[in-house]
């Protein structure tokens, strides 16, 4: 089957001041089917965000990419601003923001928002439009009694679909949701992430990307790690919370710092996107290091270790 | 004890968000305070951390009744209490550097010469290298944010802390890192905690006791 969204060797770059560059997306590759969920973790600044934005065309003035992100024939990367406004953001890629509060126009209704953007993707006639909006809400399960009120009148739940029900509305094939359950409690995470697999279900490919390793667990069919830019593991999501569990010492670092495991941090932090080490970013944290981490691990069988080959690590401790 | 009776509080005197809340803390405890998104817990620990002023009802500090709030609360009761919130962006002046965030509270008590010596005590303990606390706030991630936000927290060296949704926005190795630095500094200045927050299983893996939000307020 032809992927929705196939993604080779994506690099994003920023340039600074004094000719420093900052490497926020490192060679990114992976494939998303139409009904799949893939689950992009990993903890905040390690590129996730940066991934997202260059799917949408949204980067900023010095970003340098590189690489390939096709969608329908097109590749994002090398979209004009005119392809991307008229044929990607909405219609091809519909996000789900993080904070929907803060993604809607404070002085307009929801009923406002949704007839704007039908009026745009779909071009519906006035006539047709009160009927269009009942079904976009409906779609998203936004509460009809509640179009019109403005954001600030809704709850963060509310609000969350809402922001679904506006990106919905151009039927593209796929989701992009970046974070949308930050700040959410448990409940309404859950039922946040179930509705987005809904979507999923309906057809659609569903990129989501989040720091909720609980979430993902939750919805995702497959789960890539990132880590200080790059993708360091692409696995199975029932085999990367289950058994055998990851292969990446970081993503199994991840995984053990959890409250319902060990609650032992990662020693460390992260490389900064400006200053990585030549060999592999995470060998400074990682109790496997050794001479070979001095390059740079290719991924392999969906693991970029020079280590993971190695069987032990199932019956091995994990470190504080 | 940090003793909070039958407290009503809200941003309307008509129209409290909750009723009769109470709830006491012992030295050296910690109790989590789980509820859901909107029923009040954060306006109850602004008021456990005499940040806002309740409707009715009483807080106790140490035998202290407290009388006045915010920056009219007495500099000895102010100072006993330390407080992390969820969100280290909306918590941070973006023009001080982290090393002067969290040197903040010891400069605005007259104690400016401790800076050092208790930022860099602070800084190893956290995980913050020199590096970062040359940076402001905009050059930093959330969790590098929030790991100086606990430091200011603690730089007073407080008999009780106030963590709000502390690692809400935060990936889980970050979470327990932040954890691990709270309950060193539990074990070592045997201080009480409030940690009020969403998550049963952090909440239940982190407290000697965790409160149902439901059970400690009255409905009106």
């Amino acid at each position: 089957m032809t992927p929705v969204l196939s993604v080779r060797d994506l690099s994003v770059r920023f340039r600074m001041r004094g000719g420093r560059h900052v490497a926020a997306v490192d060679a990114a590759s992976f494939d998303l089917a139409a009904g799949e969920c893939l689950a992009l973790v990993g903890e905040s600044g390690c590129g996730k965000s940066v991934l997202a934005s260059a799917l949408l065309g949204l980067l900023p003035g010095n970003a340098l990419t590189a690489g390939t992100a096709v969608i329908d024939g097109t590749d994002l990367l090398a979209a004009d601003e005119r392809t991307l406004a008229r044929t990607v953001r909405g219609r091809r890629v519909g996000l789900v923001p993080q904070s929907p509060a803060a993604h809607l126009t404070p002085v307009r209704t929801v009923r406002a928002h949704l007839e704007e953007t039908l009026r745009a993707l779909t071009g519906t006639p006035r006539r047709e439009l009160r009927a269009a909006v009942a079904e976009a809400a409906e779609r998203a399960a936004f509460p009809p009694g509640l179009l019109d009120h403005y954001p600030h009148e809704l709850s963060g739940g509310q609000a969350q679909r809402a922001a679904t029900a506006l990106a919905l509305i151009g039927d593209a094939p796929l989701l992009l949701a970046d974070e949308p359950t930050t700040g959410l409690d448990r409940d309404l995470v859950d039922r946040t992430v179930d509705e987005l697999r809904r979507h999923a279900d309906d057809g659609r490919a569903l990129l989501l990307i989040t720091h909720d390793l609980a979430a993902a667990r939750r919805v995702a069919d497959r789960v890539a790690v990132m880590y200080a830019g790059r993708i360091v593991e692409l696995s199975d999501a029932g085999r990367f919370f289950g058994d055998p569990g990851p292969r990446h010492p970081y993503a199994r670092g991840l995984l053990a710092a959890l409250p319902e495991r060990d609650f032992t941090p990662i020693p460390g932090m992260p490389p900064e996107l400006s200053a990585l080490p030549d060999g592999c970013a995470f060998a400074a944290r990682c109790h496997r290091a050794d001479d070979a981490c001095r390059a740079v691990p290719r991924m392999a069988g969906g693991v970029a270790c020079h280590h993971s080959g190695e069987e032990h690590h199932s019956e091995e401790p994990v470190r504080a | 004890m940090l003793e909070l009776h039958a407290i009503t509080a809200g941003y309307d005197p008509r129209a409290p968000v909750f009723h009769g809340a109470s709830l006491t803390i012992a030295p050296g405890e910690a109790v989590g305070l789980l509820g859901p998104s909107g029923c009040g817990k954060s306006t109850l620990a602004r008021v456990a951390a005499l940040l806002h002023r309740p409707d009715a009802g009483r807080v106790v500090v140490d035998g202290t009744e407290v009388r006045r709030w915010r920056h009219r609360a007495p500099r000895e009761l102010r100072t006993a209490i330390g407080v992390v919130f969820q969100q280290p962006r909306t918590s941070a002046d973006p023009r001080l550097r982290l090393r002067d965030l969290i040197a903040e509270p010891l400069r605005a008590t007259g104690r400016g010469d401790l800076a050092a010596g208790r930022v860099a005590e602070l800084a190893a303990a956290v995980g913050l290298t020199d590096d970062l606390l040359g940076r402001r706030p905009h050059e930093v991630s959330d969790g590098q944010l929030q790991r100086a936000c606990l430091a200011r927290a603690l730089v007073l060296r407080p008999r009780w802390l106030v963590c709000d949704e502390m690692t809400a926005m935060l990936d889980a190795s970050t979470t327990a890192a932040l954890v691990a630095v709270v309950e060193a500094y539990r074990r070592e200045r045997g201080a009480g905690l409030l940690v009020v927050g969403h998550d049963r299983v952090l909440l239940e893996r982190w407290c000697d006791r965790t409160e149902e939000w439901a059970d400690r307020v009255r409905t009106p």
